[in-house]
């Protein structure tokens, strides 16, 4: 090596000897460099973490591949994180790459795709029931976000997709608490009630810390009946700001309760005991709830109140009629999503009225 | 018991060191050696109890190598340099200037001020200051300014030789001694700007650190001990981060042939007596 700085020999020599090269003043003028082997031994135990793209998603990520990219070269040796969800067939679905692509196109300002204006005053009654039915969604939309964020710090990185998924359905939820609330406050700057039975039934969904059962209970069953509800609340909703906030709501549902039926359909076809333990997760959830309030009155009343569109006894009973019916269109959609999932009829049906009365 | 477990002394220069060495008494042990250390605030009181025999062995700084053999010879006892990084062998030290300072030999320093290490920093005072005596140069007739960080670890702390390139910059001193990866780590971390500093001398090559072995160790065990760490290789992942930390991609075959020059300077300076006295004026590790 030659070169014209002055300090070159004494800078060369102590590089070389920090990184193990050899170093010698050629007679000829400048300077001889051995490369020396370490860099070499430094990969040798080396492995590269899989593939990058989906179909190189390994079944046990080892712990050591950590924060490594998938497919990225691994050196030997590192700290091995607990991410102790590491199964492809407790987390996978092979319409996890898709659905994230569809998620990250389909995220909306809140400031802008919601015209926030209410052309004409509500009625107080009516009105006060739009803002228990959001408070309510808040504390909902609260629970699914907590959940997937729990859960997203523990899947392995190597299902880079999964994590990505999790991580936009918790922004989803950000921004669903964000309109919710703001459509709860725009006219008089209080909130409706929260019940001691609806938060038991939302902490029982906190509890499940396997993840498959609690993707189950909260987007199969709870999401799943939600898009029920929302597109209830679209279909009554008393003014343009409460059906633009549900109904974007809904669709970003939609998108959690597919991930959460594909991965578990992933899993079923792998695990024939998986049905048998979602089985024993509903029954458990509803023996700890059994002794509960349920869904809160106010919000039961609230939707009657909003269906009814008005304070006269036949609307009143119209309301209570469309209430009803949500119920009977949430159970269907749970018989046919748990159907999906490879429950028979006649079990489905028997687990979709164990599901909790609180909805989520 | 004593003799069952081969024990180490290190000096605790820096709080990684038992990072280190609890990392390689585990990989160690799972080598089947029976192996321990123990940490030492300076490097005098570890090379006293290698030769009075409470340690087997003890991770030397240079200086402390050439107090252990003078100490052990003063004693009736052997000490042997048997193992080194690869990073001990073949370094130098240089002695800087400001670019434009217009000092174009050592013979120019005669009547300035010239800025050191700490007092027990081989590196960065010893040696330099006995290279330019060899070159010429009356010492009397300069101005040393010590730079006495970490004084007893024998110039493993970096701060004296950075405060004395911070002082060649401040215009507090002529010159600044510090070893050459220093002057590249130093001009890296801009402490030494590029292109405003000139390396007027550099001392021949003279080696650093070794493992000294007093002749009391279990024989077994401490050859099994250098066997072990010879064997050592950078490709094992378990090992590796801790060759990092210590600062070596191998060990080496230890040897004494590096030692010459701090000798000598050690002796010019009345550093240490004959029989390993310490006799600097004003060291106090």
């Amino acid at each position: 090596m030659r070169g014209d700085d002055p300090a070159l020999g004494v800078h060369l020599r102590a590089w070389c000897r920090s990184e193990g090269h050899g170093f010698g003043v050629d007679p000829d003028g400048g300077y001889d460099v051995v490369r020396g082997d370490a860099e070499q031994l430094r990969w040798a135990g080396a492995e590269r973490a899989g593939d990058p793209s989906p179909q190189g998603v390994v079944r046990r990520p080892p712990a050591h591949w950590g924060l490594a990219a998938r497919g990225a070269l691994v050196e030997a040796g590192g700290p091995a994180p607990g991410f102790d969800i590491a199964d492809r067939d407790v987390v996978w679905a092979d319409l996890a790459p898709r659905l994230y692509a569809h998620a990250a196109a389909a995220q909306w300002d809140p400031a802008t795709a919601v015209d926030w204006t209410i052309p004409e005053p509500l009625t107080d009654e009516v009105e006060a029931a739009v803002v228990q039915v959001m408070t309510y969604l808040v504390e909902n939309e609260q629970a699914a976000l907590v959940i997937p964020a729990r859960l997203l710090a523990r899947v392995h990185p190597h299902f880079r997709e999964v994590l990505q998924l999790l991580a936009v359905q918790a922004a989803d939820e950000a921004r669903h608490m964000e309109v919710f609330t703001r459509r709860a406050l725009m006219t008089g700057g209080q909130l409706g009630t929260s019940s001691a039975g609806g938060r038991e039934s939302l902490n029982s969904l906190l509890n499940e810390a396997d993840f498959s059962l609690a993707s189950f209970l909260l987007s199969v069953l709870g999401e799943g009946s939600f898009l029920s509800l929302l597109g209830f609340l679209d279909e009554h909703a008393p003014d343009p700001v409460t059906r633009q906030v549900t109904r974007l709501a809904r669709v970003d549902e939609a998108r959690h309760v597919a991930f959460g039926v594909a991965h578990l359909e992933h899993e079923g076809a792998l695990d024939p005991t998986l049905r048998g333990r979602l089985r024993a997760a509903i029954e458990r959830r509803h023996d700890a709830l059994v002794d509960t309030a349920g869904l809160n009155a106010d919000v039961f009343d609230s939707l009657v109140v909003l269906a009814a569109g008005e304070w006269t006894p036949e609307a009143i009973a119209r309301g209570h009629a469309a209430v009803q019916r949500l119920h009977a269109t949430m159970d269907d959609g749970r018989r046919q999503r748990l159907h999906r999932l490879g429950f028979p009829d006649d079990e489905a049906t028997e687990l979709s009225a164990l599901h909790t009365r609180n909805f989520m | 018991m004593p003799g069952d477990v081969l024990v180490m002394g290190a000096v605790a220069y820096d709080p990684k060191v038992v990072t280190i060495w609890a990392g390689f008494r585990a990989w160690l042990a799972d080598a089947g050696l029976p192996f321990d250390f123990v940490l030492y605030s300076n490097y005098e009181r570890q090379v006293e109890d290698l030769v009075a025999g409470s340690l087997d062995a003890a991770w030397n700084s240079p200086l402390a190598w050439v107090r252990a053999e003078r100490l052990a010879a003063a004693r009736g006892r052997r000490v042997r340099s048997a193992v080194m990084r690869d990073t001990d062998q073949d370094l130098t030290s240089v002695v800087v200037v400001r670019a434009d300072s217009g000092i174009g030999a050592v013979a120019e320093l005669s009547g300035r001020t010239v800025g050191t290490g700490a007092v027990d920093s081989p590196q960065a005072t010893l040696l330099p200051l006995s290279f330019l005596r060899g070159q010429g140069l009356d010492t009397a007739d300069v101005t040393v300014r010590r730079f006495d960080v970490g004084v007893g670890l024998h110039g493993d702390h970096v701060g004296g030789e950075r405060d004395a390139a911070r002082a060649l910059m401040a215009g507090e001193v002529d010159a600044a001694c510090m070893i050459d990866g220093n002057h590249l780590l130093f001009t890296q971390e801009g402490v030494l700007p590029a292109g405003a500093t000139r390396v007027l001398a550099q001392t021949p090559v003279f080696d650093h650190c070794t493992m000294a072995i007093v002749d009391t160790a279990p024989p077994g065990l401490a050859d099994r001990f250098v066997e072990l760490l010879l064997s050592m290789s950078y490709g094992d992942p378990v090992v590796r981060p801790l060759l990092d930390l210590e600062g070596l991609r191998q060990w080496r075959v230890g040897r004494t042939s590096g030692f010459g020059p701090l000798s000598t300077a050690v002796d010019e300076s009345g550093f240490y007596g004959p029989d390993g006295s310490v006799l600097a004026l004003g060291y106090r590790p």
